[in-house]
């Protein structure tokens, strides 16, 4: 047993390069002052400067985060009733029908949802009349779509796993059911809706294929604004933009897991400590 | 109808919110996602025409036409961009398995608290910018990169100097595709290799460590046979978002050689041809339902056994 864990730290060592040198390489060219974006020519921060004047590119973050903040409200409250629906009632007609329509979203290729949605927005134009241009909001639909099913799998396995004697008791001792709800069961689901609306957030932030079919001229969002300007080539000022938007992300995200972990950390200490006060 | 139902659900019961909690869901993904993938599977039956929308269906009784598929089979291109597809998304897979599977069993191996500060670090280029993970490999990739630079004064210190390179042709090929898919890839095959070689019992390890097994016997007789869901599993989360992928062949790839999801992209946008974007995207389908049934199987299997153990 002695040998292995030096060929498996070692493979971990060169797995974790591999997955960081790409993005430290492309950080550190973002300070590159050569206009040739993967030689070094010296250090410099002017594409950051440029970055900040570009009218374009303000525009398309801004657009992309009213969406996805949007995307993840609705996904977050559509998602966590399929997933109540999932987890809690057990029989009802087209239960196995609605378990179906929340995977397969998961798996289905994005280059398929994207025209699909588009066929069925082009159609929809046809018949009803609605809606009149895509933007805004047949972006927010397609999002809300695909992002809703991973809330919804979220949501149901935390519901799944979570102990239903905790309800019953909170009944039996004469809470009303909106107090159970509201003090019982949201607080244990509510690390699972915290992390569902952040994944829908930074997918909806993140989409490209999905929202290039669906969006139309003028609502341009900040990943179809990356897209076709790398589809030309690296350039620095790209690079820039990255390393903003991935050092945003990835500070974001490892601060919220830190802040659920020590949450989770602390019940789970309050639970011992009350499970050891009982029975001394 | 049966104890496992809440008190919680018998109370959306009496209000009537069972309805409202199941219906509205329900309703928008039949509106926008089933509708819309009806839309396709008719529309796959069509014929492209000079029309607005730019199709038509047959005339008379069965309304369909299976010209669309009938080119798929034919028309060569259609053919070897399938088989582009499933062979580097294979690739790439197996490789994610080689890499991924000491990497997910490294991190069972080292202490709690590094454990969850490596877990941290498989997912976090997860929640980053898929686009912009690509787009690093633009970089790193292209003839003047240091990367590429390197790896030829690597290469030329072997080669004889009348056979000195210059620089490796790496962007716009094949082998592109595979390692930025494999890149992009990684964390969906050790997220559930871990989550399933974390559950195994390590004293099955020491039992056949003790009744004298070497270490690589003891990995091949007990950890990799009751690993094997997990391989299944981490498989099918690369390999089918892989053969559908647009962006990496699109940013990386060799134009002259596209993938499935750049054909079914263009047919629809350049060429106009709607249905035949449908059915190429039906066929696709078609043939990731067969690994997700072979994955059914699995799973079903590894539930009877567990049923029948308890």
């Amino acid at each position: 047993m002695n040998r292995r864990p030096v060929f498996l730290i070692s493979c971990l060592c060169f797995g974790f390069a591999f997955f960081y040198i790409p993005i430290l390489s492309l950080i550190v060219f973002s300070f590159n002052k050569s206009r040739l974006a993967t030689v070094w020519g010296g250090f410099s921060t002017q594409w950051y400067a440029k970055l900040l004047d570009n009218d374009q590119v303000i525009k398309a973050a801004v657009l992309s985060l009213q969406i996805a903040v949007t995307t993840a409200t609705f996904a977050t409250v559509l998602g966590t009733m399929a997933g109540i629906a999932l987890a809690r009632f057990q029989r009802f007609r087209g239960r196995a029908g609605l378990s179906g329509l929340v995977t397969a979203p998961l798996v289905m290729p994005e280059v398929i949802t994207g025209i699909s949605l588009l066929m069925l927005f082009i159609y929809m134009a046809e018949w009803i009349g609605w809606p009149g241009s895509r933007g805004f909001t047949t972006i927010t639909i397609a999002h809300i779509t695909f992002s809703m099913t991973y809330v919804a799998v979220i949501v149901q396995s935390r519901l799944t796993s979570m102990d239903l004697s905790l309800e019953e008791a909170a009944m039996d001792l004469g809470a009303r059911p909106w107090r159970v709800l509201v003090d019982v069961t949201l607080p244990v689901i509510a690390p699972a809706l915290l992390s569902g609306w952040l994944l829908a957030f930074t997918i909806s932030l993140d989409d490209v294929v999905i929202t290039s079919f669906t969006s139309g001229p003028g609502s341009t969002t900040l990943p179809i604004y990356i897209w076709s300007k790398v589809k030309l080539g690296v350039t620095p000022d790209i690079n820039a933009l990255a390393t903003v938007i991935i050092l945003t992300v990835g500070i974001g995200v490892a601060l919220a897991a830190y802040i659920m972990h020590r949450a989770e950390a602390r019940r789970e200490r309050d639970v011992q400590m009350a499970l050891s006060q009982d029975t001394p | 109808m049966g104890r496992e139902r809440g008190a919680l659900a018998r109370w959306f019961d009496d209000r009537g919110w069972r309805q409202l909690v199941i219906g509205v869901p329900y309703l928008w993904l039949i509106l926008f996602f089933l509708l819309p993938f009806i839309i396709v599977l008719a529309m796959s039956f069509a014929r492209r025409a000079d029309l607005s929308p730019p199709i038509a269906f047959l005339e008379y009784w069965p309304y369909l036409r299976w010209d669309n598929f009938e080119r798929l089979i034919s028309d060569t291109l259609y053919v070897r961009a399938f088989a582009t597809s499933l062979w580097n998304a294979a690739i790439a897979t197996l490789l994610c398995i080689l890499i991924g599977y000491p990497m997910a069993l490294g991190i069972t191996r080292v202490s709690k608290s590094w454990r969850n500060l490596l877990l941290m670090l498989v997912i976090l280029p997860f929640w980053t910018s898929f686009l912009l993970r690509v787009y690093a490999w633009m970089g790193l990739l292209g003839t003047n990169s240091w990367l590429n630079k390197s790896l030829t004064a690597m290469v030329n210190a072997v080669l004889p100097a009348e056979h000195a390179l210059r620089s490796i042709p790496m962007m716009n090929s094949n082998f592109a595709v595979v390692l930025v898919m494999v890149y992009s890839y990684l964390p969906f095959m050790i997220l559930p290799l871990y989550a399933n070689l974390e559950k195994l019992d390590n004293t099955l390890n020491e039992a056949a460590t003790d009744l004298g097994s070497k270490p690589w016997q003891v990995f091949k007789d007990v950890t990799l046979p009751l690993s094997i869901p997990g391989i299944v599993a981490g498989a099918l989360l690369v390999f089918i978002p892989a053969s559908g992928e647009l962006i990496i062949p699109s940013l990386v790839g060799n134009a002259a050689d596209p993938m499935i999801g750049r054909v079914i992209s263009d047919e629809f946008s350049s060429a106009r041809d709607w249905p035949m974007a449908s059915a190429v995207a039906v066929a696709l389908l078609l043939v990731l339902v067969v690994p997700m049934m072979i994955h059914s199987h699995f799973e079903k299997r590894a539930q009877e056994r567990a049923e029948g153990r308890t």
